[in-house]
C-alpha cells in the first residue's frame, strides 16, 4: 500500500467524518445535560438547506454558516422549550423535530432556487480545501489532515477546547452534574433549566453546522436526503463515545473510513452493487452498537448521564 | 460554663403549603434559635420535611412569611436560602455520584470563575474538617463513600458555604448506632459554636438524646413546642400521635414445623459488582417470623432479591419446601411459593397509573378463573379485585381508581392483599410499614401475625428495629452482607442487637457461624 | 410574577378534547405562515387540500388508499410503543413485506394454485416484516441494545435493498428504463372495491380488532400493558419481558409487512420506488396522536391520509411542493406535544406571595 493511497483514503475519511463529528459533539453536550435530542437528522438537514440557500443568494459561504447557526439555534430552542418547560416526552419531541425538519428542508429544497424552483443541481459558493501552512509538510498526515476546508480546521480546534471545557472548567463541571443528578444540582443552586436550554441550543447549533459542512464543504450542493441518516448515526456515535468528546473523534474516523472504503471500492469498479456498498455505514453502526452495549454491560461501567431523558421538576413530591 | 446567648435566627410565621389533594402545612409558626438544636418531631406525613423544604428554598409557601434576623425574606430557590446561610442535608443526599467530594463542593459555590481551583478548595475542606472534627477526603468519588461518610460531605458542603442554620432530615436513618453518636457530638459542637441546628425526625430516642428543644407537628399543624429536658418519650409520643400508643402487640406462642425457606452459604453481588451478601445461611420454619435487622444498605435489598429471583447468587443455594430455586426466574420463585412485599412500594410493587383492579391481579391474572388459555376474562378480574378490596378494606373501594391516588397505607394494603392471597407458604416482607401512619402500621403487623398463625413463614427484613421486635419470633442481624448473629427474640437485648448492627459480632449469637469457620 | 405548573391529580377531561383541536388550529396557522413566506396563498392552498382529499367520491377513496398503509403500520407501531419498545423501523418492515410479497408474485406465482397466491403473499409478507422487526428485538432482549437506533438502521438497509432489487435483478426488462419490476400477474393483485380502494382496508379493520382484543382480553395484553406502565413491577411479578418483546415485535413487524404487501399488491401492482415514502415514520405520529388506541389510529390515519392526498393536490394544482403535508404533520405533532402539558398540569400565575394574595388560578 503506497503513501499516495493512504493519503487519499485519509482525505476522504476526514472529509466524510467531519459532519458526523460536529453532530456527535453537539449531541454529546445536549445529552450530557440530560436532554435526549432525537431530532438530529432533522436539524442537520435543515442546516444543510438553509446554509446552502443563504450562501447561494449572498454568494458567500460565510453567510451560509451564519444562517445555519441561527436556524440551528432556533430549532434547538424549540426542542428545549418543549422538553424542559413544557415537559413533553423527549423521544416523541425529537422524532417530531426530525419529521418536521426533513419535511421543511425538502420543501425549501424544492422552492428556494431562483424564481421559486428547485435547489437541486445548483452550483453555489463553498468552503474549499486549502493547505494549512507548515503543518501540511508533515509526512502522510500533512497532505491529508492539513489539506482540508476551514470548517475542518475549526473542528480540530474545537475538539480540545470542548474536551477541556467539559472536564477542566467549572461550567463544564456544572454541565456534568446537571445530567447526572438534576435534583442535587438544583439544591446546589445550579439553574437546571437554564443549563438545559443553553446546551440543547448549543448542541443544535453544532448539529446544524454539521449539515452545512455537507452542503458547503463535502458534497457541495443540495440533494434530497443529503444527510442520508448521518443524524441517526451521530446518536449512535454518542453512545459509542460514551459521552466523551475524544472518543467521538475515534467514532467519526471509523465512520469516515468506512465511507472512504466504500468510495474506493466503487471507483475501483468492484462487482458489489452500489446499494450494498451504501449499506455499509448502517450495518457498521448496528455492529458498533451491539459491541458497545455488550462491552459496557460486561464491564458494568457507569455510562450515560444518569438523568438522561427524564424531565426535572423541582416541586413534585417524590 | 456560661450558657451561650441564644438569639432568634429564623422565624416562620403562618406557613401554609398545599399539594394536589394534600394540605401539607397549615399555618405553622416556628422560632429557630442560634446555639440550639431543635428537633422537629412528627409521624410520616406530618409536614415536617415540607416545612423545612420551604425554609430551604425548595418550595414556595402558598401563604405565610419567613423572617431572617427580624427581616422578612423570600427565597426563590435553594441558592437564595444558602446565600442567606440556611442549608439542608436531605434524606436522599444531593450529591453527584460520579464526581469527587471536592468537585461536589465546588459545584455548590457561586463563584463565576472559569477555572476549577481545586487546591484552594482542598485546603478549605481540611480546615473545616479540623475545626469541627468531621473527616472527609476531598478526592474521593462519592460512589466510593459509605452512607455515613456521604452525610458528612453534605454537612461540610453546607459549612463551606457559611451556613448558620443547618437542617438535617432524618439524619440517623442511615447510620449505625456508633455513627449516630459521632453525629450527635458534631452537631453539639456546631451548636456551641453558634449555629442553629434543626433535626427532622420521627424517632423519639433521637429527640431525647440529641435535642435541646422539640416541636411537634401532626397532620400539617403545629401541636406544641417543649424543652427536651422537661418532657418524656411518652408525652412526646402522645402529642405526636394524638392518642395513647400501643408499644406492644399481643403475640401468641410459636409452633414451628418443617423448614419452609432455607438459605445455605449464599453469596451475591450488588449492582456495582461488589459483594453484597457473604455466606448467608438461614432457616425459617412454618408459622414463624424471622426478623432481619440492620441499618439500610447492608444487603437487605439484595437478600430479598435473591430469594425472589430478581438477582442471581454467585454461590450457595436457596430452597423452598425442599425445592431448589437458586438462580431461578422470578416466575419460578413465585410458583414455588414465594410472595414478596417489596421495600420500594411504588417503584416495584405497583403500576401507579394502572387501576387498583389491575394491580390486585398482578399475580392472579395467570390462573383460572381470570385467565383460561390465552384469554383474560375481564369480569372475573373485576370480581376478584372487588373481593380483595372488601376483605382487606382498601379505600376508596373503587377498582378503577389509579393506584397512585391511594394513600400510602392503602397502597400497602393493596400489595399485602395481593401477596397474601397468592401466598403459598413463604412471605418476604421488606420494611412493610415504612412511611405509614400508626393506624396503618398496626393493621399491617396484625395481618402478618395472622398469617403466621395460619402456618406461613415470614422473612421480615426491616430497618425499623421496633417493627422487628414487635412481631418476630427470632432475629438475625445483617451487617455488610454478613450475619453478625442470630437469636430468639426473648433471649437477646436491644444493646446487643445494636452492637451487631454496628458491625460487632457477638460470639454468643453466632455459634453456627463459628462452625463454618467464620472469623470474628 | 411567574408561571408555575402544578401536577394535576387526574388528567383534565376538558383538555383531552381541547388540546387536539387547538393544536390542529395552531398547526394550520403555522403552516399558513410558511406558505405565505413562499408566496403561496394559504387559504387557497387549504381549500385545494380539503377538496382534494374529501371533496368528492374520488378524493375520499384516494384518502382511504393513503390511509390503509398508515393504519396498518400505525397499529403495528402502537403495540410496540405500549411496551415502551420504540419501533422506529416500520418503514423497513414495510419494505421487507413488500419485497417478500413481490418475490412470491413475480417468481413463485406460476407454481402456486391461483387461489393460494394472495394468501402466500400475505404470509410471506408477515414473516418477512416480522423477521425484520425481530432482529432488533432480539438484540434488545438479549443484549439490551438501544432499539431506536437499530430499528432505524434496519430501515436504511431495507430501503437500499428494495432499491437494489427493482433497479437490478428484478427490473422489468420491458419497462423502458422505468425504475421498477414488471407488473404482477392478475392472481397476485388484491381485489378492489371502488376506485383504488383494495381489500387491504379490511385487513386494517381486522388488525385493529385483533389488537384491541389482544390488549384487553388476553393474558399477553395484560402483560404488555403492565410492562409499559412499570417494567420493574412487571419483572417482579414474574413476567418474562424478553419474550414479550419478541411477541410484540413479531406482530408489529408483521403488520408493517402486511402494509408493504398491500401497497405492492393493491396499489402499485409492482415493486418500485414509490413503496418507501415515509409511511413508517408517519405511523409514529399517527400512533402517538391516537394515544395508542386501535380505533383512534384508524381515525387519525384517515385524517393523515387526507393530509397526504391534499399535499399531492397542492403539488399538482398549485405547483407547491407536496412536502408541505409533512411540515403540517410535524407542526401538528409539535403543538400537540406542547399541549399535553395542559392535560397533566394546571397553570398558575403567581403574582406575589403573602397573606392576601395567594395566587390566581388560570385554568380550572
Amino acid at each position: 500500500m503506497d503513501k499516495a493511497f493512504i493519503v487519499s483514503i485519509l482525505i476522504i475519511t476526514i472529509r466524510a467524518g467531519t459532519s458526523l463529528l460536529y453532530a456527535t459533539l453537539g449531541e454529546i453536550f445536549t445529552e450530557r445535560v440530560g436532554i435526549l435530542n432525537l431530532g438530529v437528522e432533522g436539524i442537520m438537514v435543515m442546516g444543510a438547506a438553509t446554509s446552502f440557500a443563504a450562501a447561494y443568494y449572498t454568494n458567500s459561504p460565510w453567510f451560509g454558516l451564519l444562517a445555519t447557526i441561527i436556524v440551528g439555534g432556533f430549532l434547538g430552542l424549540i426542542h428545549a422549550f418543549l422538553t424542559v418547560t413544557l415537559r413533553a416526552d423527549q423521544v416523541v419531541s425529537g422524532l417530531a423535530m426530525t419529521i418536521f425538519g426533513t419535511g421543511l428542508a425538502s420543501f425549501m429544497g424544492q422552492r428556494m432556487g431562483p424564481g421559486g424552483t428547485t435547489m437541486i443541481g445548483l452550483q453555489g459558493p463553498s468552503f474549499e480545501r486549502f493547505p494549512f501552512p507548515l503543518l501540511n509538510q508533515l509526512p502522510i498526515l500533512g497532505p491529508s489532515f492539513f489539506n482540508q476546508d476551514i470548517l475542518v480546521y475549526i473542528l480540530y480546534l474545537l475538539i480540545p477546547i470542548l474536551w477541556f471545557f467539559l472536564y477542566k472548567t467549572r461550567p463544564g463541571l456544572k454541565l456534568r452534574a446537571v445530567g447526572e443528578n438534576p435534583r442535587a444540582s438544583d439544591s446546589m443552586g445550579i439553574d437546571v433549566a437554564k443549563s438545559r436550554y443553553l446546551y440543547t441550543t448549543f448542541g443544535a447549533i453544532l448539529i446544524s453546522i454539521a449539515g452545512s459542512h455537507l452542503s458547503l464543504g463535502y458534497l457541495q450542493g443540495w440533494a434530497e436526503n443529503i444527510t442520508g441518516g448521518r443524524g441517526w448515526i451521530a446518536i449512535a456515535m454518542v453512545i459509542f463515545a460514551t459521552w466523551n468528546p475524544l472518543r467521538a473523534v475515534l467514532g467519526a474516523l471509523l465512520f469516515g473510513g468506512i465511507n472512504a472504503i466504500q468510495f474506493r471500492m466503487q471507483a475501483a469498479g468492484t462487482t458489489i452493487p452500489a446499494s450494498f456498498l451504501n449499506m455499509m455505514p448502517y450495518i457498521f453502526t448496528i455492529l458498533i452498537l451491539v459491541i458497545i452495549t455488550w462491552w459496557e454491560a460486561f464491564r458494568k461501567r457507569i455510562g450515560a448521564p444518569a438523568a438522561l431523558g427524564l424531565p426535572y421538576v423541582r416541586e413534585e413530591k417524590d | 460554663m456560661e450558657k451561650p446567648k441564644k438569639s432568634k435566627a429564623v422565624q416562620l410565621k403562618s406557613i401554609t403549603k398545599k399539594f394536589p389533594g394534600v394540605l401539607a402545612n397549615d399555618q405553622v409558626s416556628l422560632d429557630i434559635n442560634s446555639h440550639e438544636i431543635l428537633a422537629l418531631l412528627g409521624e410520616n406525613g406530618a409536614g415536617k420535611t415540607t416545612l423545612m423544604n420551604v425554609l430551604a428554598g425548595l418550595y414556595y409557601p402558598d401563604d405565610g412569611e419567613i423572617f431572617l434576623h427580624g427581616k422578612p425574606i423570600k427565597f426563590h430557590s435553594p441558592r437564595d436560602a444558602i446565600a442567606n446561610g440556611i442549608g439542608m442535608v436531605h434524606q436522599h443526599f444531593m450529591l453527584v455520584e460520579s464526581l469527587t467530594v471536592a468537585e461536589n463542593i465546588i459545584l455548590s459555590l457561586q463563584i463565576k470563575t472559569l477555572s476549577l481551583n481545586l487546591d484552594h478548595v482542598r485546603k478549605e475542606i481540611s480546615d473545616l474538617s479540623n475545626q469541627y472534627h468531621i473527616q472527609v477526603d476531598p478526592d474521593a468519588y462519592i460512589w466510593q463513600l459509605s452512607v455515613g461518610e456521604q452525610q458528612r460531605v453534605e454537612i461540610v458542603k453546607l459549612l463551606y458555604r457559611g451556613a448558620d442554620v443547618l437542617i438535617l432530615d432524618e439524619p440517623t436513618a442511615v447510620l449505625t448506632p456508633n455513627e449516630a453518636i459521632e453525629l450527635a457530638s458534631v452537631l453539639r459542637q456546631m451548636a456551641n459554636d453558634g449555629k442553629a441546628i434543626i433535626i427532622i425526625t420521627h424517632k423519639l430516642n433521637e429527640v431525647m438524646s440529641f435535642s435541646d428543644r422539640v416541636t411537634i407537628l401532626r397532620a400539617g399543624r403545629l401541636i406544641d413546642s417543649l424543652l427536651t429536658e422537661k418532657t418524656s418519650k411518652e408525652e412526646l409520643a402522645r402529642k405526636m400521635v394524638g392518642r395513647k400508643v400501643l408499644f406492644h402487640l399481643e403475640k401468641p406462642e410459636c409452633s414451628p414445623g418443617l423448614a419452609s425457606l432455607e438459605l445455605e452459604k449464599v453469596n451475591a453481588l450488588n449492582d456495582r459488582g461488589l459483594p453484597a451478601l457473604s455466606s448467608i445461611s438461614l432457616k425459617i420454619c412454618s408459622g414463624e417470623i424471622l426478623g432481619v435487622a440492620g441499618v439500610a444498605g447492608n444487603g437487605q435489598r439484595e437478600l430479598a432479591e435473591v430469594i425472589s429471583g430478581l438477582r442471581s447468587v454467585t454461590n450457595g443455594s436457596i430452597l423452598v419446601n425442599g425445592q431448589n430455586i437458586t438462580n431461578c426466574t422470578p416466575l419460578k420463585a413465585i410458583n414455588a411459593g414465594i410472595s414478596h412485599i417489596p421495600g420500594d412500594r411504588i417503584g416495584v410493587g405497583l403500576a401507579a397509573n394502572l387501576p387498583v383492579s389491575d394491580n390486585l391481579t398482578m399475580k392472579a391474572y395467570r390462573h383460572p378463573p381470570i385467565t383460561r388459555g390465552f384469554f383474560l376474562d375481564h369480569n372475573k378480574l373485576q370480581e376478584f379485585a372487588k373481593n380483595l378490596i372488601r376483605t382487606f378494606s382498601i379505600t376508596p373501594p373503587l377498582p378503577e381508581t389509579p393506584a397512585r391516588l391511594l394513600s400510602g397505607g392503602n397502597q400497602q394494603r393493596l400489595i399485602l392483599a395481593r401477596e397474601i392471597t397468592a401466598n403459598q407458604g413463604v412471605i418476604i416482607a421488606v420494611h412493610p410499614s415504612r412511611g405509614l401512619d400508626v393506624g396503618a402500621t398496626e393493621s399491617i403487623r396484625r395481618t402478618l401475625l395472622e398469617q403466621r398463625e395460619y402456618g406461613t413463614s415470614i422473612l421480615l427484613i426491616s430497618e425499623d428495629l421496633e417493627e422487628i421486635m414487635q412481631i418476630s419470633d427470632r432475629i438475625l442481624v445483617l451487617y455488610n452482607g454478613r450475619i453478625m448473629g442470630r437469636a430468639g427474640i426473648t433471649e437477646i437485648s436491644l444493646e446487643e442487637i445494636g452492637l451487631m448492627m454496628a458491625g460487632h459480632p457477638l460470639n454468643k449469637y453466632n455459634n453456627d457461624l463459628q462452625l463454618d469457620g467464620y472469623k470474628t | 410574577m411567574r408561571i408555575s405548573f402544578e401536577k394535576r391529580l387526574e388528567q383534565s377531561h376538558l383538555s383531552v378534547i381541547l388540546v387536539p383541536i387547538i393544536s390542529f388550529i395552531l398547526a394550520l396557522l403555522f403552516g399558513a405562515i410558511i406558505l405565505l413566506a413562499f408566496g403561496v396563498n394559504p387559504l387557497q392552498a387549504y381549500a385545494v387540500m380539503v377538496k382534494g382529499s374529501l371533496g368528492s367520491g374520488y378524493a375520499l377513496s384516494e384518502t382511504l388508499v393513503k390511509a390503509i398503509p398508515l393504519m396498518l403500520t400505525g397499529l403495528g407501531v402502537s403495540i410496540s410503543f405500549r411496551m415502551l419498545f420504540w419501533n422506529i423501523g416500520a418503514e423497513g418492515q414495510l419494505a421487507m413485506g413488500g419485497i417478500a410479497a413481490s418475490f412470491v408474485a413475480l417468481f413463485l406465482e406460476e407454481f402456486i394454485p391461483p387461489v393460494l397466491v394472495l394468501p402466500a403473499m400475505l404470509l410471506s409478507a408477515v414473516l418477512a416484516g416480522a423477521l425484520w422487526g425481530l432482529i432488533p428485538a432480539i438484540l434488545k432482549a438479549i443484549l439490551g441494545v438501544n432499539e431506536i437506533l437499530t430499528t432505524l438502521m434496519m430501515n436504511y438497509i431495507a430501503i437500499l435493498l428494495v432499491e437494489y432489487l427493482y433497479l437490478g435483478p428484478w427490473r422489468d426488462p420491458e419497462g423502458f428504463g422505468f425504475p421498477g419490476t414488471a407488473p404482477f400477474p392478475e392472481t397476485a393483485l388484491l381485489p378492489r372495491f371502488t376506485g383504488r380502494i383494495h381489500i387491504g382496508i379490511i385487513f386494517a379493520f381486522l388488525a385493529a380488532a385483533f389488537l384491541w382484543f389482544i390488549l384487553n382480553h388476553t393474558e399477553r395484553g395484560y402483560e404488555i400493558r403492565l410492562i409499559g406502565q412499570n417494567p420493574r413491577a412487571a419483572r417482579y411479578t414474574g413476567i418474562n419481558i424478553g419474550r414479550n418483546i419478541l411477541f410484540v415485535m413479531f406482530i408489529s413487524g408483521g403488520l408493517a409487512g402486511i402494509a408493504g404487501m398491500a401497497e405492492v399488491s393493491g396499489i402499485a401492482q409492482r415493486l418500485y420506488s414509490g413503496l418507501t415514502v415515509g409511511y413508517g415514520y408517519t405511523a409514529i405520529i399517527v400512533a402517538w396522536l391516537a394515544n395508542l388506541n386501535p380505533w383512534g389510529i384508524l381515525l387519525v390515519s384517515f385524517l393523515m391520509g387526507g393530509l397526504y392526498v391534499g399535499g399531492d393536490q397542492i403539488q399538482i394544482a398549485m405547483q407547491t411542493p407536496a412536502a408541505v403535508a409533512q411540515v403540517l404533520q410535524g407542526a401538528i405533532l409539535f403543538f400537540m406535544l406542547g399541549g399535553t402539558i395542559f392535560a397533566n398540569y394546571r397553570v398558575r400565575i403567581i403574582r406575589s406571595l403573602g397573606k392576601n394574595n395567594p395566587g390566581v388560578d388560570l385554568h380550572g
